[in-house]
């Protein structure tokens, strides 16, 4: 029989992602231990690829991490197709645990698919929020939620504002948490399609910005880096106070409009990818949230005036109620 | 064999004030592969120990309660619809599998996830059925002439039939298991005993016997057991609840005799008391078990690994072969020699040569879990 292995000495766990060295964050990323922290959601993330591991480190610094053995949401991974489509025209796959819910990608599009994947898992699992497709933003603990359909500019504006004195909630995905209605952050990377990719680095050229991928179905994408604080303050919910529907129109002059509260409602129902799986109960929760909310119509074709108009709000919300103290 | 913390809650729900962090981690994987998480959040809520699970896992029971919930209320009325289009032909709504258990109420239809609606149908009344529900709109879609004959002469079963607006799919049978196996039950016994619910005028479930009987037989000669941890749950849950009625110990003895299915009802039976320690009376585990034959040890162990859920957290090495061995008997159960080499001759040959067996739409998305 083999003797006991000896105690290790007692390391303390690194807390985020930057403390691990290159080496130790493979390893944990090839036994499928890396346990990566956004808001209330965990992900256990497998994969051998270097270039992934690079781009974690590089957008996920600062987030915290988990030592294994404990609980994780989503087990996932990326790997390789077959053998043969190694050698030949090589891609990748997206799992959650064990089951693939998308067709493999080109190994480029790699990390994004790890994003879109993430996303995937959230969306598909997690009915104990109201979750709506929209970017949420906060200042003073209010929150603006902006949904939109692709193409409007949601991530563009939502990445400007982050820069400009907002906090990062989620660019993707509004979690509601139907017991309080507040608005819980995730504090992930930001996805950038096209255009915006050069419009984003121009307008804060200090903004890391993870590998830029041609090619993919949404055009070409980068994952912009989510500002440091925000993802240390993610933990911090906030009210709903706004209900923004932004427009990008070149040339137009930035207009705010007051949106009928009806029609509000029914737009961020049609965002709210599981309005009709909670049933009564997302009814009611999306009813408070237009009560407390302004609904508006925004549209712009500057991100500077953005800035203006957004500044302006926060500022009114300040004046005319005071923030309530949230957990 | 491993330990697996899901088998170890589902035996004992008290266990989970006990679970450790990383007990859940596995217990939540293992569940939503097993398609059993909605129904352990509710035998967890009814226990008053869902509050106590701590909060990560609990808001995944949660949001799995709440999506079965949300199936409960559509699969009711999706039922009532089916009903209202059959009566208006006077044909009876007889109910098979979690659609029954739903419109019974019965406690095992909590949390109990289902895709199809099950109806069972007399022979001579299938062509009448079957032209009613496609006039209500429910119909096949592109399926091979093959295909077509494959169901249509061998099996049991119409191909199944989608609602066009709400894409319900209803499963319907003429029997319960096909008509090439080696001896099929008469599917009038089954529909003779068959009771109507008060609560829903119209619909019929099968008798308690009858309704094990069809699980047991369903799950005992079903090939991908894919949903095979639910369905012996759906066993142990159909035995714990009807197990204390009067007679019916006897009765099910009796109607597997009659229905040719003592063997399938051995194998429930082993593997209910071993592996989820349903409680059957003695006597009936010793009468039942000279019907399991010489091979019982075998497929005993086959069992005990298909039967978990489908995960490399259950798995062992025999695991892939027991799967495979199950596969193989399915098939061979279903049909003689002759025609199993014709239709696994076919099926191999366009699995191989990626030819399509009729027109498909190639930009489909695959299917979710």
């Amino acid at each position: 029989m083999n003797p006991a292995p000896p105690a290790l000495p007692a390391i303390a766990a690194p807390t985020i992602l930057a403390q691990l060295t290159s080496t130790e964050l493979r390893a944990r990323l090839k036994r499928g231990e890396l346990v990566l922290r956004s808001g209330p959601i965990r992900m256990a993330i497998r994969c051998s690829r270097d270039d992934v591991a690079a781009t974690l480190s590089l957008l996920y610094a600062n987030y915290p991490v988990e030592a294994p053995g404990g609980f994780a949401d989503f087990h996932v991974e990326l790997r390789s197709t077959d053998l043969l489509r190694r050698w030949i025209k090589p891609q990748i796959i997206f799992e959650h645990d064990g089951h693939a819910p998308f067709l493999a990608l080109p190994q480029p599009q790699a990390f994004a698919l790890l994003e879109w994947g993430m996303n995937w898992c959230i969306a598909n699992y997690c009915h104990q929020y109201l979750m709506a497709h929209a970017a949420v933003i906060e200042r003073n603990g209010f929150a603006a939620i902006l949904p939109a359909p692709p193409g409007s500019g949601k991530s563009t504006l939502c990445a400007a504002l982050v820069h400009r004195g907002w906090r990062l909630l989620s660019d993707e995905m509004t979690l509601i948490d139907p017991a309080t209605c507040n608005i819980l952050g995730l504090a992930r990377p930001i996805n950038l399609k096209n255009a915006s990719i050069d419009i984003m680095r121009s307008f804060a050229p200090d903004a890391v910005l993870g590998p830029i991928v041609p090619d993919t179905k949404k055009g070409t994408v980068a994952h912009l880096r989510a500002p440091r604080e925000s993802v240390q303050r993610v933990d911090e919910t906030a009210r709903p106070r706004w209900i923004i529907f932004p427009k990008y129109e070149a040339g137009a002059a930035p207009t705010l409009a007051p949106m009928p509260r009806h029609t509000a409602f029914l737009q961020l129902a049609e965002n709210a990818f599981n309005y009709a799986a909670l049933g009564r109960q997302g009814f009611e929760v999306l009813g408070e949230v237009i009560d407390m909310s302004d609904c508006l119509s925004f549209n712009y074709s500057s991100l500077e005036d953005a800035i203006v108009i957004f500044e302006d709000l926060a500022a009114r919300a300040l004046r005319e109620d005071t923030p309530e103290v949230v957990a | 064999m491993r330990k697996d913390a899901l088998l170890r809650l589902m035996r004992d729900t008290s266990r989970a004030s006990t679970y450790t962090l990383g007990d859940w981690d596995q217990v939540i994987r293992l569940a939503r592969v097993a398609n059993v998480l909605a129904r352990l959040a509710e035998d967890l809520a009814v226990a008053g120990l869902l509050d106590q699970v701590p909060q990560a896992p609990r808001d995944h029971l949660i949001a799995a309660r709440l999506l079965g919930r949300r199936q409960r209320m559509a699969g009711l009325a999706e039922i009532a619809r089916v009903r209202d289009a059959l009566t208006a032909s006077k044909l009876p709504t007889v109910l098979l599998k979690g659609g029954a258990y739903l419109a019974a109420n019965m406690p095992l239809s909590r949390g109990r996830m289902f895709g199809d609606i099950d109806l069972l149908f007399r022979r001579e009344d299938l062509p009448e059925a079957e032209s009613t529900l496609i006039l209500h709109g429910w119909t096949s879609g592109a399926i091979s002439e093959y295909d077509q004959r494959y169901y249509r002469q061998w099996m049991h079963e119409l191909p199944p039939l989608t609602h066009i607006k709400r894409h319900s799919v209803l499963d319907v049978h003429h029997n319960i298991l096909p008509a090439t196996s080696r001896h099929p039950p008469d599917a009038k016994l089954l529909l003779e005993q068959a009771r109507e619910l008060p609560d829903m005028p119209g619909v019929f479930v099968l008798c308690p016997a009858d309704m094990v009987l069809h699980s047991a037989c369903h799950l005992f000669h079903e090939g991908e057991l894919g949903n095979g941890l639910r369905d012996l749950s759906d066993l142990d849950r159909l035995l714990r609840h009807f197990g204390p009625q009067d007679g019916f110990w006897a009765t099910l003895s009796e109607r597997a005799g009659l229905l040719h299915l003592r063997r399938p009802l051995c194998y429930a039976i082993r593997m209910c008391t071993t592996m989820l320690r349903t409680p059957v009376p003695k006597d009936i585990v010793r009468e039942l078990r000279r019907f399991g034959g010489l091979r019982l040890p075998l497929m005993d162990a086959i069992y005990k690994r298909a039967l978990r859920a489908d995960h490399p957290l259950a798995n062992d090495r025999w695991t892939p072969l027991a799967r495979w061995a199950l596969y193989v008997r399915a098939h061979w159960l279903r049909m003689p020699p002759h025609l199993l080499a014709a239709h696994l001759a076919r099926k191999t040959w366009f699995r191989w040569t990626g030819m399509p067996e009729y027109p498909t739409n190639e930009d489909e998305v695959p299917a979710q879990r």
